[in-house]
Order: C-alpha cells, then sequence, then structure tokens
C-alpha cells in the first residue's frame, strides 16, 4: 500500500495545505467499495457527539471549512473542490492493484453522484455544520431538494407585495443540458441559467472537464501527472484550441458556440458537446454558417 | 354421470362472470394458473394490470396475453432513483410498452407510470394510438416536456384525467394550455403543480370554465392569487385544491376575492400548495379548515410557528398531514391535540444540512403518537430519536403499515444512551403486527435485523442505510420476512455471504438493491448462475471504460454482453451498485454500456 500514497498526494497540490497526516491519507485510501472496514476509516463529516467518528473528526473538521455545501457547486466553483469532493465522498475506497485507477475512480465516482442533478442555487456557506452531504442522503427526492435550496433564497426579502412574484420565478428556474465530451464515457449536466456569457460558459466546462480528460490521459500515461492535470481546457469557442465547443439547437442542428447571442443561444440549446477539433467536419461548418445566414437576415 | 361432469362445467361467460368480482390483482393472477381455460378466460377479461417492474415482463408479452387491457400500471427505475442512485440514462423507457399497446391493446385508457423515462414522441403516440383514453398519471418521472403535454391536450377526445406527481418536465412554454380543444369539457382531474414555467393564465380561466366536472386542480407555483379567485368562483365544486403562489398583498382585490371564492367551495376537502404562502392569505383558509381531510404544507417553509398553529388547531378532521420539519415539537404537538382522527403524518427537513432553530426532535413524534392514536403511515425526517421515544411511539400507536424515519445524520445512536436504535426500532416491529413498509435509520447493528426478521413477518418494504455489523444482519432479513417484496440496502457491510445466504428468496420478491456494501463480482457472478430466472444487474460507472483505456490503446465497442471486462480477471473487485430482480423477460435489451447483466 505504500507505494499509492505518492501517487494519492500527487493528486493534490502541495501548496494545498490540508494538513492530512499519514493517517488521514489512510483513510481515503484505505476504505472499500465495500463497507466492512468502512466505520473506522471512512470519510464521515458528523455531529458533534458521534463518538465512532472522534478521532477522524478532529482531523475532518479542518477540512470542513474549505468544503463547498454540495458537490456541484464544488465543480463550477474552486479548482480545488474535485479533491474536495473525492475526499469527503461517502463512499470509502479500497486500495486495489491498480490503485491509480482506483483513486481517480473515488474522485471521478464523486464528480459522476454530483453532477446528476446539481442544485440550482448556491447554498449559504455559513450554514455549513459539520453535516456535509454524503450522496443521496437525506432521501429525499429532487425535487424537494430543489426547493429547499431555493427557498431560502426565496424567503430573504419577504416583502408582501405581488412585485415580488417575478423574482421568486426567475430564481428557481434551472436550465440543465447534457454536455459530452469527445474521450470522456460519461456526460455531464449544465445549468446555462447559471451563466451570463459565453466566457463563464467556458470556463464552466473547462473546470468541469479538466480534471476527468487528465485522468483519461494519465491512465495510459506515467506518473506525470500533475502538470496533466493542471492543463486548461482552452480556445473552445475560437477554433483554436484542442476542443472546441458545439452545440444542438430545438431544430436538432449542430452550432458552434459563440455564433449568436447569449440569450438566443440560452433559450435554443438543448444539448451542448465538445468535440476535438480536428473532428470539426467542413458540413458541421456549412451548417452553421448557413443559420448564420438565416439569422441575420 | 352426467351430473358430475355439468358440475365441472361452466359456460366460459359464467366464469367470466364469476372473475370480475376478484379485483385484488393477486386474485386474478392466481385463478389465471388454475387450467389453460381458466388461464384463457382470465387474460381475454382482464381490464387492470400492474406490473411492478417494467423489466419483469417484456411489454409485447404483456400486452398480447391481455389484449382486454383497458388500464395499465408501470414502474420503472428503482426507488432509490429518487436519490440519485441511479445514473441517468439507466434505463425505465416507457416507448416499447406504450407501443406494444398500440399493437395489441387499443382499449387502453388509463397509463399510469412512476420513475420512468417517457419522451414526447411516446406521448403523441400514446394519445394516436387509444381513441378512448381517459387519463395519464405520471409520478418522477423524466424526459418529456410542454410539448408533450401539448399533445395529449391536444388529441384527447374525452381526458378525463392528467395528473403530474413530482416529474422533470422540460419547459417548452406556456402554450400547452392552450391545447386543450375548446369541445373539451370531461376534465375531472388536472394536475400540473409540478411544472417549473409559466402558463397562460386566460387559457387556464377557461379551460377551468368549461369543466364542470372538476373535482381536483393543482396548480403550479406560477398560478398568482387573481387567477386563483377567479377559477375558484368558477369550480365551487372542488374538492381537491392546489394553490398556486399565496402570495398577496391585504388590501388587494385578489386577497378579498380569494376569501369569498374559498368560502363558496363547500366540497373542498384536500388542500395543496401553499407556495410563499403569506400569514394573510392562510387567514383566509381558516374557514374551510374544519372540513378539511388532507393538508400538504411541505411546500410551504413560510408557514411555521404561530401561523401554522393558527391554521391547524382548525383542522380537526385531519386525516392526512404533510408539513416541514419547521413547525417545530410545537408545531406537532398542537397537531396531536387538534387533530385526532389523523392516520398519514409525513414530516419532511426544511434545511437539508444544519439544524435551524425549529426542527423536529423525538418529542413531537411521540405528541403526535399520544394524541393520535389511529395514525398508521409515517414518514419523519428527524435530527435525533431515542430508543424510549420509539418504544413509546409504538405502544400508543399499533397500528402502524407504513413506518418510515429518517434521522438525518448517518448512523448516530440514541444522544441519551448512547446506544444504538436496535431496541426502539425493534418495539415497531414487535407491536405492529401489520407493519408493510419499514425504513429505518441512526446506529444499528445486526441486532434490528434480528427483531425484524423475527417480528416483521407482513412486511413487503424494507429499505436500509448505514446498518449493521456483519452479513448475519441482512441473513436475518431475507429468512425471516416471509412476505418481503422489495430490500433496498445502502452502505452497509453486507457482503458476498448474506448475498448468497437464500438465493432463492429472490424469486419471491420484486427486487433486491444493494448500493455500497461489500458484495465482490464473484458473489453476483455465483447469484447469476445459480438463479437464471434473475437478472443480476451491476452498474459500474467507470470499470467498463477504464478496462478498455488500461487494456489496449484500442477504442472497443463495448456492448452490453462483452464479457472481456467481466471475465478478464478479478472477480474480487466490490461490486459498487447491484440490482437483482426476478424477471420472465431474460437480459434488458435495452441496457447501457454501465449496466452489465450477469
Amino acid at each position: 500500500m505504500e507505494e499509492m500514497q505518492p501517487k494519492l498526494l500527487d493528486l493534490i497540490p502541495n501548496e494545498r495545505g490540508w494538513g492530512v497526516t499519514a493517517n488521514d491519507r489512510e483513510m481515503v485510501i484505505g476504505g472499500g467499495f465495500g463497507v466492512r472496514e468502512e466505520k473506522k476509516l471512512e470519510l464521515r463529516l458528523g455531529l458533534p457527539g458521534e463518538e465512532d467518528w472522534n478521532a477522524n473528526r478532529k482531523k475532518t473538521e479542518g477540512l470542513c471549512a474549505n468544503v463547498k455545501p454540495s458537490f456541484s457547486l464544488g465543480l463550477f466553483g474552486a479548482p480545488q473542490t474535485k479533491q474536495e469532493a473525492g475526499l469527503i465522498t461517502g463512499e470509502a475506497q479500497k486500495i486495489h492493484a491498480k490503485a491509480d485507477k482506483q483513486t481517480s475512480v473515488v474522485e471521478r465516482k464523486a464528480i459522476a453522484h454530483a453532477a446528476t442533478p446539481p442544485a440550482a442555487t448556491p447554498l449559504p456557506s455559513n450554514s455549513r455544520a459539520a453535516n456535509a452531504p454524503v450522496v443521496g442522503w437525506p432521501p429525499v427526492r429532487s425535487f424537494r431538494r430543489n426547493l429547499a435550496s431555493t427557498s431560502k433564497t426565496v424567503l430573504e426579502p419577504q416583502k408582501w407585495a405581488s412585485g415580488t412574484c417575478a423574482k421568486f420565478e426567475n430564481s428557481t428556474k434551472g436550465l440543465f443540458v447534457k454536455i459530452n465530451m469527445d474521450g470522456v464515457p460519461i456526460g455531464r449536466k449544465i445549468d446555462l441559467k447559471a451563466y451570463d456569457s459565453y466566457d463563464k460558459l467556458s470556463s464552466a466546462v473547462d473546470q468541469l472537464f479538466r480534471g476527468l480528460l487528465a485522468d483519461q490521459r494519465s491512465e495510459i500515461g506515467t506518473e506525470k501527472n500533475v502538470e496533466e492535470k493542471g492543463r486548461a481546457i482552452q480556445g473552445l469557442l475560437d477554433g483554436s484550441g484542442e476542443y472546441t465547443l458545439v452545440y444542438e439547437d430545438d431544430e436538432g442542428d449542430k452550432m458552434l458556440v459563440g455564433d449568436v447571442p447569449w440569450e438566443m443561444f440560452v433559450s435554443t440549446a438543448k444539448r451542448l458537446r465538445v468535440l476535438k477539433s480536428s473532428d470539426l467536419s467542413a458540413s458541421t461548418l456549412r451548417t452553421t454558417s448557413r443559420k448564420r445566414a438565416a439569422t441575420e437576415c | 354421470m352426467k351430473v358430475q361432469s355439468a358440475m365441472f362445467y361452466f359456460p366460459e361467460e359464467v366464469i367470466e362472470h364469476i372473475f370480475s368480482f376478484l379485483t385484488h390483482h393477486p386474485d386474478r393472477n392466481t385463478v389465471s394458473t388454475v387450467c389453460k381455460a381458466w388461464y384463457k378466460i382470465e387474460r381475454l377479461s382482464r381490464c387492470e394490470v400492474f406490473v411492478g417492474n417494467c423489466y419483469a415482463i417484456r411489454p409485447d408479452r404483456a400486452a398480447a396475453r391481455f389484449p382486454g387491457l383497458r388500464s395499465l400500471t408501470l414502474k420503472g427505475k428503482p426507488h432509490f432513483a429518487d436519490f440519485d442512485l441511479v445514473p441517468p440514462d439507466w434505463g425505465g423507457l416507457a416507448g416499447p410498452w406504450i407501443e406494444a399497446m398500440a399493437r395489441s391493446c387499443p382499449n387502453l385508457e388509463e397509463l399510469r407510470m412512476k420513475r420512468m423515462v417517457v419522451s414526447d414522441e411516446s406521448l403523441e403516440l400514446l394519445v394516436h394510438a387509444f381513441p378512448n383514453f381517459k387519463a395519464l398519471v405520471l409520478v418522477s418521472c423524466e424526459g418529456f416536456s410542454t410539448d408533450g403535454l401539448a399533445a395529449v391536450a391536444r388529441s384527447c377526445k374525452s381526458l378525463r384525467e392528467l395528473d403530474l406527481q413530482e416529474n422533470e418536465i422540460e419547459d417548452r412554454g406556456p402554450r400547452w394550455l392552450n391545447s386543450f380543444p375548446d369541445m373539451c369539457t370531461s376534465l375531472v382531474s388536472l394536475n400540473f403543480a409540478c411544472l417549473k414555467g409559466e402558463v397562460n393564465l386566460k387559457s387556464l380561466e377557461r379551460l377551468v370554465c368549461r369543466s364542470p366536472n372538476l373535482k381536483c386542480l393543482r396548480l403550479n407555483r406560477a398560478v398568482p392569487v387573481e387567477t386563483l379567485a377567479k377559477i375558484m368562483n368558477q369550480c365551487p365544486n372542488l374538492e381537491d385544491l392546489g394553490t398556486g403562489s399565496l402570495l398577496a398583498d391585504q388590501f388587494s382585490e385578489a386577497y378579498v376575492s380569494l376569501i369569498s371564492a374559498l368560502q363558496k367551495c363547500k366540497k373542498l376537502r384536500s388542500l395543496s400548495g401553499f407556495w410563499d404562502a403569506s400569514p394573510l392569505c392562510l387567514l383566509a383558509v381558516y374557514p374551510i379548515c374544519a372540513n378539511l381531510t388532507g393538508l400538504n404544507l411541505s411546500y410551504a417553509p413560510t408557514v411555521q410557528g404561530q401561523d401554522f398553529i393558527n391554521l391547524i388547531q382548525h383542522c380537526v378532521k385531519l386525516l392526512r398531514l404533510w408539513v416541514l420539519d419547521s413547525v417545530g415539537d410545537k408545531g406537532l404537538a398542537v397537531v396531536a391535540s387538534a387533530c385526532k382522527e389523523l392516520q398519514e403524518l409525513r414530516v419532511f427537513p426544511s434545511d437539508l444540512f444544519a439544524a435551524g432553530p425549529a426542527t423536529v426532535t423525538e418529542e413531537g413524534l411521540v405528541a403526535i403518537s399520544t394524541g393520535c392514536p389511529k395514525l398508521n403511515s409515517l414518514l419523519y425526517f428527524c435530527h435525533s430519536m431515542t430508543n424510549s421515544a420509539l418504544i413509546t411511539v409504538s405502544k400508543n400507536c399499533p397500528n402502524f403499515t407504513r413506518f418510515r424515519l429518517c434521522i438525518l445524520e448517518p448512523r448516530k445512536p440514541d444522544p441519551a444512551t448512547n446506544e444504538p436504535l436496535d431496541e426502539g426500532f425493534g418495539a415497531v416491529v414487535k407491536t405492529c403486527k401489520n407493519l408493510r413498509r419499514f425504513s429505518i435509520s441512526g446506529l444499528l447493528t445486526d441486532q434490528v435485523f434480528y427483531y425484524i426478521g423475527k417480528y416483521a413477518k407482513a412486511l413487503e418494504m424494507l429499505s436500509i442505510a448505514f446498518a449493521g455489523d456483519t452479513d448475519q444482519g441482512m441473513t436475518y432479513v431475507l429468512n425471516g420476512c416471509k412476505n418481503l417484496r422489495k430490500l433496498e440496502i445502502r452502505d452497509c457491510p453486507f457482503g458476498d455471504g448474506a448475498l448468497l445466504a437464500d438465493v432463492t428468496k429472490y424469486e419471491t420478491m420484486r427486487s433486491l438493491w444493494m448500493s455500497s456494501c461489500d458484495i465482490s463480482l464473484r458473489g453476483c457472478k455465483a447469484l447469476a448462475t445459480k438463479m437464471p430466472s434473475l437478472n443480476v444487474e451491476i452498474i459500474n460507472e467507470w470499470e467498463a471504460e477504464m478496462e478498455e483505456n488500461l487494456n489496449n490503446g484500442v477504442a472497443e465497442v463495448i456492448s452490453n454482453n462483452n464479457n472481456k471486462h467481466i471475465n478478464n480477471g478479478n472477480d474480487e473487485r466490490k461490486v459498487e451498485k447491484l440490482y437483482v430482480y426476478r424477471t420472465v423477460g431474460g437480459p434488458r435489451t435495452d441496457a447501457p454500456d454501465f449496466v452489465w447483466t450477469l
């Protein structure tokens, strides 16, 4: 197991300052898909008073401060949350012969879980007790879950004038579309209403897939994970990068993202894809220029 | 001799007539197995079919067997899909069922589906294939949009019921409501509370005006008080109302109008909605509270504290109450003193992550049990629970048929004694002989499963999370619960030993779900080998793709039957998610890449 630890550390940039001791690392690595030792080793953030977790809790409470309220927010937020998500996933993972793969699996699983379906609005981080979310827990339907998070923002200004109705409507609507990336097997969902410009969308896509893409590369490659991890997915909108962002509109046509005004894009985009720029065929481009001409008329 | 043969011969019509008195599905299923003649008579006269697992039988076969079918109920994804434990694109497609019915069952009038994926195209097919189609009920479904609703509205000549409960519906604009033709006057029940978008208010008013038979109407949050008041003035016979947004200014005409409209609705028995309800709008509701049998405030975090108390103390005939935990133990105490007829209580968490100022604890539950002895159905989310409270509750209410308790923090012990909650939950199963559905939480050892196996003889569905110590726990349940139909387990230390303890048991059950437990591929393969009548499905989202990447650089299409991944070595690999169900339909043909059928 010893040789596995450095690999996990490689995935966590040193300047992060987790203050993680050897024991903590073992907690993450030494669990299993199974749960036999899970009680001791599983990283669980529980309320004070839960004796089982005394030892672990002291260490995890330090991590709590950095933890975002939900996995999904972490995806759209600060870059380190991918690792955070990996650490606080409710399912402890066992070291396997192929440890690399497993640690990546930990993180991917957390992200996979988190991506279905993300909460629409951010939760106030000051109410983060030590009780961080476990996937699918508490057992409340997404319908209610979204309600619980959006109603907080709704309740803040309690004015009974009917004029505030419109504000409530806007804060609760999310627009989730599927997004797939070449080379990444499982797709994600992304909330278009969370952004107001193509640049923000592009950077969100970058954060969403950057780590996953690097994992895919590092599988086939060697130990040079650190540099790979950091490589941003750039040039999504202008064709200059390795990948290009395209979307499928309500008529089923594939279009380059960035051609139409943002509002129009949000209202017509049904699905997003991140394609290898080299795969963009001439026919795809022809369609978009035809469409562009049509919208300009 | 003649007499003897006459006794054994009845004309088919007579037998069919006798069968028409059998309304209970299991009874009809039983008579169909008596002999070929009865099988034939039964299947040709069957009007209603319930398919608890859409993969238990092929749609074609079901449709061909029951050509006279009028009502079909289908359930798709496993229950834990509600909590995001099942990846998207897992399955549960309604399309093949609707197509099969379209081919063989022209008399279909009603379709009820839960946790299935329905496309707009399927909805189009539905309304064009069945001239008598009358009722569509979709619960926790997804995959369709308001365009699909428009198709239903437009084409159903005598639509009686359109009931949408907690579905994920893509909003493509409000025009779907306009699609109800002017001659459509048959609506009895319309529920679109789960729609997130705007609706065309004028169309809604006109629709209600021309629907004299409307008994149940549940609006969505986009419908303001003004419209609600107008609607209610049009249908004084309404029995079940889901309000839209109850945000209104004290001095507004809308508010005044609402009060008078509500007072005219003498038949109103059930209320829900209450989105953004102001205390003032609640005042408007007081006059009708005395007759209410059902009240759902679980979407209204604004209704709490004294407002809630003032409201609930009038509801003396209440049978069913759904609230948020923001009403607090204090609110529940008032419920206990006012609602003596209460049968069903659901208390949902208002803040999923931290204990707010007023939430519920064991005290609230004990108060309810003391005041409402007729309580038989409970769903209770709380931050803590004690053994003594549970023991008291079960003494007070021995009639529970459904008991679901969710302590928000996994593995939390009894705070008074620091012990597991085995004795508390044990008391529930010992006392409540009719318990059919049970969900447990908190710190639990194998002991609670010993009690469940020993006492919960009527139990049909059991949900377990973060509980147990060893395989013995699960084994107790499999061995003891004779009527068990659905078992769903997450994050428990049950391994292959438990899984394989009683393999024939799974043939008597609808399904088994195990996620984040301690089972291995070897165990699952063993189960699949021993029990060919089961589908043993594994959901491993990443394994498949990663094997491919590691073993070779050559991209290969991963088909569902690609044994390369399943058989290429390490059977000790842990299985993340397992779904086992009995079926006569064989392995799924629509399983996505990440679902492996062993």
